[in-house]
């Protein structure tokens, strides 16, 4: 082995296998999948997310929820993932087709979030959990995400938007707090999030 | 030159020189000319390795204070550990790496390092794309894409500082001058070949033409995988190949060992990525190849793992002295020990408790820190006294230093790979309730063994501090002796 060229020539070919087997391939066979129209319901899956879901993304991404929360829901006979409510049925690539980055995460400190939008559906209850975790999940390790709030001096008449809080929560007398767009968007991409179409590589 | 049996001795001591004063000035002056691109590199990661250390105890300690620094949005939990991550892999450990591989070639191509500033300016631009990009990702401005979180304005300036350096390393091999290779040269060679490689496939098809939908994360896992497996791995054991045979003078034990282990490794680490990915939304048999990939990977870790060990046999107690020596061989085992952990974790059934929890984490540090930082420092404790011709100014800095890191890896590893099993047990059983202060759930269980984490940090943190105290007070001597030159070197004979 004292042949430079050929040393190179075996680093190349390895490298070179893997990519073949695990990019490559992959991206052939499912690599431009289509959306699909669902029998039962005539819907077209998957949609692309709104404008402002689709910006509520962007927050997710910057502020690295993905380092806690999942997006994939395992078979029924693969952990607990569907006895834990977090899904009726496993995920398949073909719910990922418009996410860029996708992101399927690594870890669960948090729960799984693929069906968020259908387990919670009040968008309060989001703000409110975006603004202290604690307030609706006591024993949380969640990190608040208070600024993506403002705390604003209520004047006569307070703000529609400002977050109502349970007993104890509240903010000092004459404060209120009012959510920027980023914690809106947030909310209303957590809300799209939803994995249930019945597709047929599924059944 | 023609050499003749492959005899690993050769390589280690020239043979072509007979004469030893005259084999000394060759390294002396390999030596010299490695010496500022060396300090600038170590220099530089030992300040992303203290930084990378500051924000790992500020993510751990999140973890179980939530309230902690949580109003600035710039020190979110999402923030500061792809800050860590990133500081760690790209400033301190790549750093680190391309500073022991450009010393280990020149030394075993008995080649000065040609135009060295050309590296130095390649180092600072490697630095400024790597601050540049953690200033983004705290900014908000993080790709998403697990070990590739550096925003996209940032890597066009550590590719071509990579690019440079990578030549620099091939260059100074095409230009050496003893023709026969030594195992740790095959190691390097692939990884500077390897690592712009898959870097820039998986730039390219993630952020300039993005693939679509969980190919994504095909390619994704595919890069971070690798970056372990054909940059670090490669790395390391080069180090390890060429310093325990150094410090303790007898050649690696056998020579076949040595190529079986390279080969298989080369063969098999580069399919392992998608162990990432069990369970997940993606075809099964793409899955199935990395877990036999993943099973297959024991063939180079016994072999190397022998001939490490047999090389070592009836040394041990040279560990007693060497720290260099001691830094290796706890990188060594722990190479061993982690790879067939990590074969286990590969396997279905035991990724489907283990997959989503802090043992994965533990895993990762395994593999990164008890593998390839303890393999780094061993390393920079040889390298750098041979720059300056300077003595470590205290042994007991260098003594702190081994056991703080050592005893805190484990504290770290122990625990929290233990605590991530009983994670995901409790994950797994659908009457454990995900989170509930007054119950046994998923949440609050993890909640001591996390708190264990933060203390080793602070552990890992004061040997940190140890090695940069011992750092600066060597450079503070070597100083001291440019400025007394003729006490220094003795007085020429007329």
């Amino acid at each position: 082995m004292n042949y430079g060229p050929l040393l190179f020539l075996g680093f190349f070919l390895t490298v070179a296998s893997s990519w073949c087997g695990l990019v490559l391939l992959p991206q052939i066979q499912f690599g431009r999948q289509q959306a699909v129209k669902i029998e039962e319901t005539g819907e077209i899956y998957p949609q692309a997310r709104s404008g402002l879901a689709e910006q509520g993304r962007q927050i997710y991404r910057a502020n690295g929820c993905l380092y806690c929360h999942t997006q994939q829901v395992r078979a029924q006979n693969y952990g607990a993932d569907i006895a834990r409510n977090w899904g009726q049925r496993r995920t398949v690539s073909r719910d990922y087709l418009y996410d860029h980055p996708v992101m399927l995460g690594t870890m669960r400190t948090g729960p799984d979030l693929t069906n968020i939008g259908l387990r919670q559906s009040d968008t309060s209850w989001h703000l409110l959990h975006l603004y202290n975790p604690r307030i609706t999940s006591p024993g949380s390790i969640m990190p608040p995400f208070r600024f993506l709030f403002a705390k604003r001096k209520a004047g006569e008449r307070p703000s529609p938007d400002a977050l109502k809080f349970p007993s104890g929560f509240a903010p000092a007398s004459g404060y209120e707090i009012v959510p920027n767009a980023e914690a809106r968007t947030l909310v209303q991409y957590l809300l799209s999030l939803k994995a249930n179409a019945p597709l047929p590589e599924t059944k | 030159m023609n050499a003749p049996a492959p005899s690993i001795l050769n390589a280690l001591s020239p043979s072509d020189i007979e004469d030893v004063a005259e084999r000394r000035a060759v390294l002396a002056e390999i030596d010299a000319s490695c010496r500022n691109t060396l300090l600038l590199l170590f220099g530089a990661s030992l300040t992303w390795l203290l930084l990378g250390t500051v924000f790992a105890l500020i993510a751990s300690w999140k973890m179980h204070a939530p309230e902690f620094l949580a109003d600035i949005s710039w020190l979110t939990f999402g923030r500061v550990r792809p800050f860590h991550l990133n500081a760690m892999v790209f400033g301190f450990s790549t750093q680190a790496g391309i500073g022991v591989t450009l010393w280990l070639m020149c030394r075993l191509c008995r080649t000065p390092l040609l135009y060295g500033w050309i590296v130095d300016l390649a180092g600072l631009f490697w630095n400024l794309g790597v601050a540049v990009g953690l200033v983004g990702i705290l900014a908000g401005h993080s790709t998403g894409l697990e070990w590739l979180e550096i925003p996209p304005y940032a890597t066009p300036l550590l590719f071509v500082s990579y690019a440079l350096i990578g030549m620099w390393g091939i260059l100074t091999f095409r230009f050496r001058r003893e023709r026969h290779l030594y195992v740790s040269q095959w190691y390097l060679l692939a990884s500077l070949f390897w690592f712009p490689g898959i870097y820039s496939a998986a730039q390219i098809l993630l952020i300039m033409q993005p693939v679509r939908g969980t190919v994504q994360a095909a390619v994704n896992w595919w890069f971070a995988h690798n970056v372990l497996g054909l940059w670090f791995t490669p790395i390391g054991l080069a180090s390890i190949y060429y310093f325990i045979p150094k410090v303790i003078g007898k050649p690696v034990y056998n020579y076949s060992l040595s190529v079986l282990g390279f080969w298989s490794l080369a063969l098999f680490y580069n399919w392992n990525g998608m162990h990432h990915l069990v369970g997940g939304p993606m075809p099964a048999w793409l899955i199935t190849v990395s877990i036999v990939a993943s099973v297959m990977m024991t063939i180079p870790v016994v072999t190397v793992g022998l001939n490490h060990h047999l090389t070592m046999w009836g040394n041990f107690k040279k560990l007693k002295d060497s720290p260099v020596l001691r830094f290796m061989v706890f990188g060594g085992m722990s190479y061993t020990v982690t790879s067939l952990h990590g074969v286990l974790l590969a396997l279905r059934s035991v990724s489907e408790v283990t997959h989503f929890t802090h043992s994965t984490i533990a895993h990762a540090h395994q593999g990164m820190y008890a593998f390839f930082t303890m393999v780094m420092f061993g390393a920079m404790y040889y390298i750098i006294p041979r720059l300056l011709k300077v003595e470590w100014p205290s042994a007991h800095v260098i003594r702190v230093h081994f056991w703080c890191a050592a005893i805190g890896i484990m504290f770290y590893l122990v625990p929290l790979t233990l605590g991530g099993v009983l994670q995901g047990l409790a994950m797994n059983n659908p009457d454990v309730p995900f989170l509930d202060p007054h119950k046994y759930s998923v949440v609050t269980m993890t909640l001591p063994y996390l708190r264990m984490r933060s203390y080793s940090g602070f552990l890992l943190a004061i040997g940190h501090t140890a090695f940069a105290i011992n750092f600066i007070w060597i450079l503070a001597r070597w100083v001291k002796t440019l400025r007394l030159p003729q006490l220094a070197t003795p007085a020429p004979s007329l």
